[in-house]
């Protein structure tokens, strides 16, 4: 129009037109063709520097930028028209900055100076503008330098001018917290503003001042608390206003943010939350409830009382608002009803249990966000005594829900079913039912962890395998169903054919030898099985032909057909296993023995951060410890000593020694102990005992030293100390020294290795990976040094390899040479053997020993130790101890 | 606060588009190209929250277009609604009954009045007129600014340069 008149024999194309001739491409290759003209052209006026056309030419580009073509090349543009003199050049050259840079671009620093020239501009529109720009896209270097043009502007007359430098150092001081207190009066004015705008915005500059800065949380508190009280009873109370009134209510928005301010300034503060108890009734109570507004407003008011100091009669109105919201109609305030009930279940856990049943119904709703809403609500609600109920709901709507929710539901079942797993079988019984509904959804560590605990459920091995069988035949397309059951099959399957360890509630099948070959062959022969299910399946073939000859051929048969397979893992394990069968008779039955139990405190110390594991929950996990069978020996022992400290529910009295919490579920096999060990003797002996037993992991010691202990409970100990001494691992010095060792022992847990009994050697922990950790020297005295140098495992960063290095600073040669160490519960430790036991004097030797210390609060708590040397001079006893505080932060 | 503001046509076409938070390009095609498929999808009667790489989005329906809004978990989900709406009702009356056609011709004036609604994410304004006032102020300053450019006496010193 204009610019038409001003040259006639313009080439380019009116806006309007382009727009059109885009929106008549009938192809994408159209348009591309009909943008790359515009651009072309626009680029070309660029470079001629053309100034009539740069107002059209930028917006255009703009229209272009939003269909999602680049356009870099007008960014300097924009700067070009917000440089010039004009309001309409400078609008459009600020909302393309807005939309075509965003903070992160080098350009927008070039904009800075044009930015404060214009914020003293002494066109209102103009200041306007540019706040706005800087309001939505500055950098923290552009809040730095253009921050006091933004604090002047509060003190505009216009208040339109004053709203928005309100909320452009809302972005400021998100940018730059240390510019808040520049803000700080210039925000408590803002909230004498009558002008509705300009006092939203005050306000949500005082609620994000209090978050960056506690100096201005302070301030606001003790000196605004009753003034924003007092905004909020005017607007509350305020006669009709047709320009602010939605829905007969004045402002809601201004409501909201009101309320969001009184929570910051009440939270923690019961004077401040007690000014605001009566204008937060009223509120909840007089608040219209038939239109999103009114509802909004309940909504902020609710999370309001929730989160300012306890008052009981406004939770109660908050939790019957939040009843009210749940059984409404709409969606939308449901939904809010279900995430505002979330937080209040960290107040007021009861009330939240009241609404359980629309809860659960609200997990079987037809909309995806209000189920994912429930069932995160239902997961925070399970507690022992509705855990049965509750999971039995979830796993029949497991079968109707949807495909994509399956996988969210069933995750969350089996967190339920493992983080208060009651006893083994309804473990093993729940978490089949989720295998055959929705054995495809769950993750790897589910079943890994359900096969963990079928290993070590010795007595229900028989019945898990049957069901698992009778699971197959109804469900045998959900994947980890099908590897559970094979590998469940290829362990224990003689007890499926001949109904070993029955169980009372279980009807007897009758499964022949081949129908349990069946069950394989389909597996392998199952085109959806992936790598992982057909090697497992070959696996438990191969157990299979061993434990029954009579299928052996039937067997080799079904490996043979997999010999050509073109995944290389199949194609070598069938030839190899084909050899097993056909050339190793000999050796096949002691080769495919039943994998020994699996150890469940190494896997679940794998499953790092999830403290609820199965195994931890399930009574009776350390039972079937002793069992005989190949066992990794000391490792567990210090899994098993923290194990222990955070399962036993503190025992009988208050008054007991920790120690004790300590040991007490080693000994699970005798309850009486618990009870005797109240002599610090005695719980010497439970720890030696202890060290005894794993290290040399003889379970005989166990019994025999627990036995010996009930039953003397008045004994001398120290009778028992000489009697037991033989079979200790660690030589008890003196009868003396066993009072300073409650005190190294208080509250820790000890570890004890002797060098000869210990065979466990750790592969791999001495390599150095570069430690970034500098050594320091641990522990001196006048005759002993220790140094520590540090390294770290790659891949697991609370894991700290400690190489300990003793030397020798007498004239005398130490032997006998014994390092203990103690850690607090957070700390896992494990002790390697040590170099030698004997130390050469003077320096001219030293011995060195690994460490391994795991810190399951890294980043939160340091490490500290208490350690205890003991060693013979002369053959007389010498003991050392000291307490090591300096270890590298961070470790 | 607001991180972005999106409206996206029933054929996912977008129409609007503003970033509080910083995005890359990349980024932003990625949200938009998520968002779209999630929201269009969604059927008329389940509620108007969608939650998304742990923020959420709050979308309104007018006519054939979306407008979507994305927010923190603890922000107030039914107050943006009324945002959305509040923007919507300034929209028509500033365009007088507005359509997506309006919407995608003036598409720079939706973005003027977005800027007298919110800065920084968040709400500056919760008066209709007051923001139809500025908005109006602004048009005739661009106006003027036009007429002075377009006089006679311009064209003439406009030719003889």
């Amino acid at each position: 129009m204009a610019d038409l008149i001003i040259n006639p024999f313009s080439s380019g194309t009116r806006l309007r037109d382009m727009i059109r001739s885009i929106r008549a491409c009938k192809t994408a290759a159209e348009e591309r063709a009909v943008v790359r003209k515009e651009c072309a052209a626009i680029r070309a006026a660029i470079s001629e520097n053309d100034h009539d056309y740069r107002h059209r030419n930028l917006a255009k580009l703009m229209f272009i930028h939003m269909l999602g073509y680049p356009t870099h090349f007008g960014q300097m543009e924009c700067l070009k028209a917000i440089a010039s003199a004009g309001f309409p050049e400078k609008r459009i050259g600020y909302l393309g900055l807005m939309l075509l840079l965003d903070e992160r671009q080098e350009v927008l620093m070039l904009v800075t100076n044009s930015l404060k020239q214009d914020l003293n501009h002494s066109n209102q529109y103009i200041v306007g503008i540019a706040l706005c720009a800087l309001g939505n896209i500055c950098s923290a270097e552009m809040a730095r330098d253009l921050a006091p043009e933004v604090e002047r502007l509060f003190q505009s007359r216009d208040p339109n001018i004053r709203k928005k430098a309100a909320l452009c150092s809302v972005r400021i001081i998100k940018k730059v917290p240390d510019l808040a207190e520049n803000f700080m009066s210039p925000a408590a004015v803002l909230l004498k503003e009558k002008h509705h705008g300009a006092l939203i915005s005050g306000v949500q500059l005082c609620t994000e001042l209090c978050k960056v800065s506690e100096e201005a949380l302070d301030y606001l508190r003790k000196k605004r608390t009753e003034g924003v009280v007092k905004i909020l009873k005017d607007v509350v109370n305020s006669p009709y206003q047709p320009e602010y009134d939605i829905a007969g209510i004045t402002d809601p928005f201004l409501h909201i943010r009101l309320l969001r301010l009184l929570r910051v300034l009440g939270q923690g503060d019961a004077d401040a939350s007690d000014y605001m108890n009566d204008i937060l009734a009223q509120v909840a109570t007089k608040t219209e409830t038939n239109k999103n507004a009114g509802n909004a407003i309940l909504y902020e008011c609710v999370e309001t009382i929730m989160s300012i100091e306890d008052n009981s009669g406004l939770r109660v109105l908050a939790i019957n608002i939040l009843g009210r919201f749940l059984s409404n109609r709409d969606n939308n305030i449901r939904y809010v009803a279900l995430n505002m009930l979330m937080r209040a279940i960290a107040v007021d856990a009861q009330a939240v249990q009241r609404h359980r049943a629309t809860i659960l119904e609200c997990v079987k709703d037809s909309d995806a966000s209000i189920r994912k809403r429930a069932l995160e609500l239902v997961y925070l609600l399970v507690n022992d005594s509705n855990v049965k109920p509750l999971t039995k709901e979830l796993i029949d709507y497991l079968e109707v829900s949807d495909q994509d929710f399956k996988g969210d539901l069933s995750a969350k079942i089996c967190s339920i079913v493992e983080k208060f797993s009651l006893e083994k079988i309804w473990y093993i019984d729940q978490m089949l039912k989720v295998l055959s509904e929705a054995g495809n959804f769950v993750k790897d560590d589910v079943w890994h962890a359900l096969i963990v605990v079928i290993s070590n459920a010795s007595d229900l091995h028989g019945y898990t395998v049957r069901s698992l069988y009778r699971a197959f035949q109804t469900s045998g397309e959900q994947e980890s169903l099908v590897r559970v059951t094979v590998w469940c099959i290829g362990e224990y399957g003689e007890m499926l054919v001949n109904n070993m360890g029955m169980l009372d509630k279980e009807e007897p099948i009758t499964v022949t030898e081949s129908d349990a070959v069946d069950v394989l062959e389909t597996a392998i022969k199952r085109h959806t099985s992936d790598i992982t299910t057909r090697a497992m399946t070959l696996v438990a073939l191969l157990k299979l032909s061993s434990r029954f000859p009579s299928c052996s051929q039937r067997v080799n048969d079904i490996i043979v057909e997999h010999k050509g397979n073109f995944v290389l893992e199949l194609q070598q394990r069938s030839i190899e296993f084909n050899n097993i069968i056909e050339r190793h008779q000999n050796i096949r039955s002691i080769l495919l023995e039943r994998m020994p139990v699996l150890d469940e405190t190494t896997y679940n110390g794998r499953k790092a951060g999830s403290l609820h594991t199965t195994a931890q929950a399930s009574t009776g996990s350390s039972i079937s410890l002793p069992n005989g069978d190949v066992k990794p020996t000391a490792a567990p022992l210090v899994d098993l000593l923290d194990l222990s400290s955070d399962d036993t529910p503190a025992p009988s009295s208050s008054g007991v020694d920790p120690l004790q919490d300590l040991l007490g579920v080693d000994l699970t096999s005798t309850p009486s102990l618990s009870g005797s060990s109240k002599a610090p003797v005695d719980s010497l002996l439970d720890l030696l005992s202890i060290g005894t037993t794993s290290v040399q992991n003889d379970s005989s010691k166990l019994d025999v030293l627990s036995a010996s202990n009930s039953s003397t409970q008045s004994a001398n100990p120290l009778d028992m100390l000489s009697s037991l001494s033989s079979s200790l691992a660690t030589p008890v010095s003196a009868p003396g020294s066993s009072a300073p060792m409650m005190d190294l022992l208080d509250g820790l847990s000890l570890i004890a290795p002797k060098t000869d009994t210990v065979t466990f050697t750790s592969p791999g922990l001495s390599e150095t990976n570069g430690s970034v950790y500098p050594s320091i020297t641990a522990f001196k005295s006048s005759s002993l040094k220790m140094e520590f140098s540090f390294s770290k495992q790659p891949g697991n960063p609370q894991t700290t390899l400690i190489h300990a290095t003793f030397s020798n600073m007498s004239s005398n040669n130490y032997t006998n040479f014994i390092f203990q160490a103690a850690v607090p519960q957070f700390v896992q430790l494990h002790l390697d053997p040590a170099s030698s036991n004997t130390l050469p004097a003077n320096g001219k030797g030293s011995i060195k020993q690994n460490l391994k210390v795991t810190n399951t609060q890294q980043g939160q708590k340091n490490l500290a130790m208490r350690v205890r040397i003991a060693y013979k001079v002369n053959d007389k006893d010498m003991l050392e101890q000291g307490q090591i505080n300096n270890f590298p932060p961070g470790l | 606060m607001i991180h972005f503001v999106l409206l996206i046509s029933r054929q996912g076409k977008v129409r609007l588009t503003k970033w509080y938070s910083p995005y890359s390009q990349k980024e932003r095609t990625k949200v938009i190209r998520e968002l779209s498929g999630v929201i269009l999808n969604r059927g008329p009667k389940l509620c108007n929250f969608v939650e998304w790489r742990g923020q959420k989005v709050v979308y309104k329906r007018y006519a054939s277009l979306y407008f979507c809004m994305c927010i923190d978990q603890e922000d107030n989900e039914l107050e943006v609604l009324e945002i959305i709406h509040h923007f919507v009702e300034i929209l028509d009356r500033y365009f007088g009954s507005v359509c997506e056609l309006d919407l995608i011709f003036n598409f720079h004036k939706a973005y003027y009045i977005l800027d007298e609604l919110l800065i920084a994410g968040e709400l500056q304004e919760s008066s209709k007129k007051t923001v139809a006032r500025l908005i109006a102020a602004q048009d005739s300053l661009v106006e003027t600014a036009k007429e002075e450019a377009s006089s006679i006496s311009n064209i003439i010193a406009h030719a003889t340069k």
